[in-house]
């Protein structure tokens, strides 16, 4: 046992490295801008004082390592800086710059939340679909279940998530109105209300994601059907249905939580065509709007977001898998 | 023989096999009866269908393949054609099955009693407790260490040879009326296999269970079975009562199986002790990183001889080949070559100093580059060492491939892939050759293949090492191949050189207690030698071979 | 919620047909196997198969006979069983064609061809015929194509065996050919692709009624360029770029993947932990990052966006070839023939040329496929979310993001709502079709080892 905790802890130690790495990373992709950020963000027009007031304000004078330390240290506090876009507007406005600025937190934590909505939604309806396809494609193998699933999950894969999107629009939305084809989510919407209006996109990312799922799935528990272990049991004249829950599962956990993990985390790719495209109020969208108008704080939280996500699903994904190992859990 | 004895019928059975959308044959029709009680060995190469028919005695065909006539009638029970209900319930309660490797074959998500005393529960013939006890009482019976604790280990705890005699008790759980042992102790040590067998012999022999004995082993057949059938690429040759068999085989290809273990070269003469050794193995010692593999090994090898490195696996008989050819440096020791100190290191070697050794490996197909024709595979050395190209090239390859007994205008443009594996092995050799060596390093160059092509091998060494006077290492496992072809012997254990000699002296006691316990490991083609060995070692003395080896 | 009601009873009424099928089925062959040991999740799924198909063809059916409104609203499930049906039919005598025509290697290769695969390979070389003679092709592109072939073809004659010289020289013959006749058939796409015509706003199907021209049937743009062209432009820029930037990837990751991987050591340790950071960040997003740095660069430099564009996106897909190529050359590498060649003398670069690649060449392809697929979708992502392929440029995902207001016209001018899923469809059925080749290439691959 001790030495699945100490593994367990490596790979978080290995985690945690990898985050702060990328930190930099971002960090110093950002600092590779050219000139004058403010020059960039008031055009060629504004005035040297404007420039150096907006300077002041975002700590651009100081060098590059006090800034990052002290745009770390305000990141895992959860003070992600302020945006620019607001600062933009403010000195345009004419008002003073420091009082117009909107801290990033404040604008990506709501979106954050319908992200993770729209996340879960699609979690909920893409990990049972997918599981059981993916056990029955790989049981009936070779039938033409398994072509047809096949050649589905393979189109799929290989469509571009707004081909998906703009298809179901047309058949669940425009040619049989069934759910509204944008999801004007607000604060203080009802459930089942804020639910019809997910439902669309977290359909489109289902497609997706249950493709990527259902092939892996099947791939791993077709890996473990070929073992030896399987047709001793089956050789044992145990029913198919014990063997598959008494042999398979228990050494299947191990690849099918990995393969769900690894896919939620491709979600977060996924999601934000997907906002684009229904015009979902998430991070996402955020994120591509504050890239359009070079909003670079916003660019960078978002970035950070999504990379811990991402690093913490492929972090869990690990995990879980040792966990379930049996050769782990019980050392020599 | 009377119908009520008779447990297995099979007649005519055929199995196909599909492999690009087409049915292929696997089996041809095979007939046999197997009575109550009854141990029938079946015996054939790789490919010979042998397992695929095991199966099938079992009413069990893998994925892909298909019974396509005939009958196997299991106590008057038709299994072709039976519901998967009724097959189910003869599975694991009167038929059971041994498999190759346990180590797979086992669950690694359970314990080994759980999965033991998983067909009697299922099959409703006794309480889990009491499976979980007589589990217990089969481990004892079958000398297993610790039986009371053992079943609660799960497999990877476990080691192979322990693993495959809780099999066969997992096998014998339900007292099953036949079992089939699919090459049960292939992949073990000789000096593991032989527990293993005198332990599955006891217990069929003393639950009166009927068995088919898979294996590609004649000698280890010999102990087992009753009698004994032959199969040749889906084909039965024959089948006999074992001693009948083993003393007057009628087929041709029976008698070229049984003719192989007689390949014998003639001794040579002592080497004078004052020659100068090829290659001079001097205090070496090595270790992969810090585990230090080999102890202080020395050895010589003289001119125009051939020595076996012989150990088990683990033993550090490739380690010490990978030290002479440079690519692990040795920490202590050096390597000499014709009394010069060779660098340590290949990389610091000379070319000609390169040349002068050459190997030949174990796996044809991973030591030959799938994508160069068989021209490009030896003219490479021939090139890169001799300086010839164009014709002259083409020449020096032709006069290669007539060495190994190929014919040049055939083979010269093929890919290895179109090879079989003892004309890939020919090609690993003729690379060699092509560096005109004085010394090669054999590593267990027969091992992979079946004993008629292995033989066909093992001559060509030895007729080329009269014709270029070449000093072969051969590393190997297999004692019988060492009998065939060695001049002298090093035993290795534990990186360590036991014992070594001329081979004569070898097999002649007295000698060390590992030798010993090596050599008489090594199944002989006598159906009594078994049981005499057993007699000899007497009982107790095998449980302390396992404890030894541990 | 009668929706949920009438699924509700089909489902039951399948699930009745299922234990039917299956009784009358044991019935009537009197238990054979097929039927006595099925169970009854199969029969469903028969049954549930059989359901969908008849629905299927009753929908196509209403679809072609009923009135317009019926027959509008079913127009577009219409056209993709039609597109269905032809495909195959296509792919099916493509296949046909390929098993009478050609060598024998190719001959026997056709044979065994999923209609997927067949599928695939035609609508590869139909895009890489509407990329290449979307414009008018210069005389200068058949001299230096004439000036290439010849001389491969008497190489090939030379040092080739006969079959695979023959081979080379009907490909090199039929491609002269073909740049031949195109050069005077002229460019496929009508207009030019940044060419403004008279009219803008042109509304996409050719109907006057809703403000459609004959002349341009998908309409114009905001700005008046013919929307037909630049889709058939798209095919050059999208798929060319998309080909580049893959071309750049493995250059950049093969290379470092086999010196990491033959070399080792530190050098294999730095880069192997380098591109685990940067597989750590999701390449979408970091594609979106660097894109918008490169956007403020971009201008200041004078060099357009789209080339960093390639350089970003090679960069970020370089890390996955490496980590294949790294891992193809370790199997390779511990391979008893390398040892065989380092104790022989060899030098590093006959190891890795002459001994290394040509192994590689098999799962490189593969996966050269595979990473085209996603550097095409990500190129395609980044123009629709409008930090990719920068206009004037013809590009799908731009294209796409234009015109996805017209979907709402489906109802009623179902031509008019096709335009945008035109250009998705596009992006689609390439990515498709490359992934049913490279599916067969593996399945080809892993069926051969056993």
């Amino acid at each position: 046992m001790a030495s699945i905790l100490r593994i367990i802890a490596q790979r978080l130690a290995l985690g945690l490295l990898t985050l702060f790495v990328v930190s930099i990373v971002i960090f110093t992709a950002v600092n590779l801008l050219p000139g004058d950020f403010a020059q960039a963000i008031l055009g060629q027009g504004a005035t040297p004082e404007a420039i150096e007031a907006i300077r002041n304000d975002l700590g651009l004078n100081d060098p590059p390592l006090t800034r990052y330390m002290q745009w770390l240290g305000g990141a895992i506090q959860g003070d992600l800086g302020n945006s620019f876009a607001q600062a933009n507007f403010a000195s345009f406005a004419g008002t003073d710059t420091g009082s117009g600025l909107a801290s990033v937190a404040s604008q990506v934590a709501p979106r954050f939340e319908n992200t993770m909505f729209l996340a879960g939604v699609t979690a909920m309806i893409a990990v049972p679909i997918a599981v059981t396809l993916g056990v029955l494609a790989a049981l009936y193998r070779n039938s033409i279940f398994d072509r047809a699933a096949n050649v589905m999950t393979l189109s799929s894969i290989s469509s571009p998530e707004f081909f998906m999107a703009y298809v179901l629009i047309l058949f669940l939305a425009v040619l049989n109105p069934i759910l509204p084809s944008l999801s004007n989510i607000y604060e203080g919407m009802d459930f089942s209300e804020r639910l019809t209006k997910t439902l669309l996109p977290a359909l489109t990312l289902t497609l997706v994601v249950t493709a990527h799922m259902m092939r892996m799935t099947r791939a791993a528990i077709i890996n473990l059907l070929a073992s030896p272990y399987i047709e001793m049991a089956r050789l044992k004249g145990i029913s198919p249905m014990r063997v598959i829950v008494k042999h398979a599962l228990p050494n299947a956990l191990a690849p099918i939580i990995n393969v769900i993990a690894l896919n939620l985390a491709y979600l977060i790719t996924g999601v934000v065509v997907v906002e684009v495209v229904f015009v979902y109020p998430g991070i996402g969208q955020l994120f591509v709007d504050s890239v359009k108008i070079r909003d670079i704080p916003v660019v960078q939280a978002c970035c950070l977001i999504f990379a811990a996500a991402y690093i913490l699903l492929n972090l869990m994904a690990d995990i879980l898998s040792i966990i379930s190992n049996p050769r782990l859990r019980h050392p020599k | 023989m009377s119908e009520s004895e008779l447990l297995l019928k099979v007649r005519d059975l055929q199995i196909e096999g599909r492999s690009d959308e087409i049915w292929n044959p696997i089996i041809n029709g095979a007939s046999f009866d197997l009575k109550k009680g009854e141990v029938m060995g079946l015996i054939g190469e790789s490919g010979a269908g042998k397992s695929t028919m095991g199966l099938a005695a079992m009413g069990y065909t893998r994925d892909g393949c298909r019974i396509s006539g005939g009958t196997v009638e299991f106590d008057g029970i038709d299994l072709v054609n039976a519901p998967a209900a009724v097959k189910r319930s003869l599975l694991g309660k009167r038929i059971a099955y041994v498999a190759q490797s346990a180590a797979a074959s086992f669950n690694p998500a359970h314990r080994l009693i759980d999965q033991h005393t998983e067909a009697p529960v299922q099959h409703k013939v006794s309480s889990k407790s009491d499976s979980e006890a007589d589990g217990i009482e089969l481990y004892r019976k079958l000398r297993l260490p610790n039986p009371d604790e053992i079943g609660f280990r799960y497999p990877h705890q476990v080691s192979g040879g322990q693993l495959q005699r809780a099999m066969t008790a997992m096998a014998m759980a339900c007292r099953p009326d036949l079992i089939i042992f699919d090459e049960p102790t292939t992949a073990l040590d000789v000096t593991t296999q032989i527990e293993v067998l005198a332990s599955i012999r006891e217990i069929v022999e003393e639950f009166d269970t009927a068995a088919i004995y898979i294996t590609h082993d004649l000698a280890v057949v010999a102990q087992m079975a009753d009698k004994i059938k032959v199969m040749l690429k889906g084909d039965e040759v024959e089948e006999a009562e074992t001693r009948e068999m083993l003393s007057t085989p009628k087929e041709d290809y029976t008698k070229s199986l049984w003719a192989v273990r007689s390949f014998q070269r003639p001794q040579k003469p002592a080497v004078h002790t004052s020659a100068t050794p090829v290659i001079s193995v001097q205090n070496v010692t090595a270790a992969y990183g810090k585990v230090s593999v080999l102890h202080d090994v020395s050895f010589d090898l003289h001119e125009g001889r051939t020595v076996a490195v012989v150990g088990e696996s683990g033993s550090g008989k490739s380690t010490t080949a990978r030290c002479i050819t440079g690519l692990l440096p040795p920490k202590q020791g050096h390597i000499e070559y014709d009394g010069e100190i060779l660098p340590l290191d290949y990389r610091k070697r000379s070319k000609t100093q390169l040349r002068q050794a050459q190997m030949i490996y174990q796996m044809a197909d991973t030591a030959l580059n799938p994508r160069k024709t068989i021209g490009e595979l030896i003219g490479r050395p021939v090139q890169f060492y001799m300086g010839l190209t164009g014709k002259q090239k083409r020449r020096r390859v032709d006069q290669l491939l007539e060495e190994i007994e190929l014919e040049p205008d055939t083979y010269y443009s093929r890919l290895p892939s179109e090879l079989s594996g003892g004309q890939k092995q020919r090609i690993g050799i003729a690379r060699a050759l092509a560096a005109e060596p004085k010394f090669i390093i054999c590593d267990e160059v027969t091992s992979a293949l079946d004993q008629l092509v292995a033989e066909g091998i093992l001559k060509l060494l030895a007729k080329l090492q009269d014709e270029l006077g070449l000093t072969y290492m051969f590393i190997t496992h297999d004692l019988a191949t060492v009998k065939s072809i060695a001049d002298e012997v090093v035993v290795m254990k534990d990186g360590r050189v036991v014992e070594q000699g001329p081979k004569h002296d070898m097999f002649k006691p007295p000698h060390h207690a590992y030798t010993d316990l090596l050599l008489s490991s090594v199944p002989e083609m006598d159906p009594d030698w078994l049981t005499n060995l057993l007699n000899e070692r007497g009982v107790d003395n095998i449980g302390d071979a396992a404890v030894g080896k541990m | 919620m009668s929706i949920w009601l009438q699924l509700i009873i089909a489902l039951v009424a399948i699930a009745a047909g299922g234990w039917v099928f299956r009784f009358v089925g044991q019935k009537v062959t009197k238990d054979a196997p097929l039927y006595r040991d099925m169970p009854f999740g199969v029969a469903f799924g028969y049954v549930l198969g059989a359901a969908l198909l008849v629905w299927l063809v009753s929908v196509y059916y209403v679809a072609r006979t009923g009135e317009p409104a019926v027959a509008n609203k079913y127009f577009f499930l219409r056209v993709a069983i039609e597109g269905f049906i032809g495909f195959a039919i296509i792919a099916y005598y493509f296949r046909l064609a390929g098993i009478y025509i050609g060598s024998e290697g190719s001959k026997k290769l056709f044979r065994s061809m999923p209609l997927t695969a067949s599928f695939g390979i035609v609508t590869i070389i139909f895009y890489a015929f509407l990329a290449i003679f979307a414009g008018q092709i210069s005389s200068l592109t058949i001299i230096v194509l004439a000036a290439l072939g010849v001389p491969l073809c008497i190489y090939a004659r030379v040092n080739f065996r006969a079959d695979a010289a023959k081979s080379i020289v009907g490909v090199v013959s039929v491609t002269l050919i073909v740049f031949i006749v195109m050069y005077f058939v002229g460019p496929l796409a009508p207009y030019g692709q940044e060419e403004i015509l008279g009219a803008a706003n042109v509304v996409p199907g050719g109907d006057p009624a809703i403000g459609g021209n004959p002349d341009y049937p998908l309409g114009t743009d905001q700005i008046g360029r013919d929307i037909l062209s630049r889709l058939i432009y798209g095919a050059q820029n999208t798929v060319g770029i998309a080909f580049a930037t893959t071309v750049l990837a493995f250059l950049i990751g093969a290379t470092l993947g086999f010196l990491a991987a033959t070399i080792g050591g530190w050098l294999d340790q730095v880069i192997s932990r380098a591109v685990d950071v940067l597989m750590a960040i999701p390449s979408l997003i970091f594609a979106l990052l660097l894109m918008t740095i490169a956007s403020v660069w971009a201008p200041e430099l004078g060099i357009p966006l789209t080339y960093f564009m390639v350089l970003i996106i090679a960069v970020i897909d370089s890390t996955r070839v490496f980590r294949l190529a790294r891992a193809v050359g370790l199997n390779i590498v511990v391979m008893d023939y390398i040892e065989a060649a380092k104790l022989r003398g060899e030098g590093m670069g006959y190891l890795i040329f002459r001994e290394i690649l040509p192994n590689a060449t098999a799962p490189l392809l593969a996966e050269f496929g595979l990473r085209f697929c996603f550097v095409f979708l990500t190129i395609a992502s980044l123009s629709f979310l409008g930090v990719g392929i920068q206009p004037p440029l013809a590009d799908w995902g731009t294209m796409v993001k234009d015109l996805a207001q017209f979907i709402n016209f489906a109802a009623f001018a179902p031509p008019v709502a096709a335009a945008p899923l035109l250009a998705a469809g596009a992006i689609a059925l390439l990515t498709v079709a490359v992934n049913f080749v490279v599916d067969w290439m593996l399945h080809k691959s892993s069926g051969l080892k056993e």
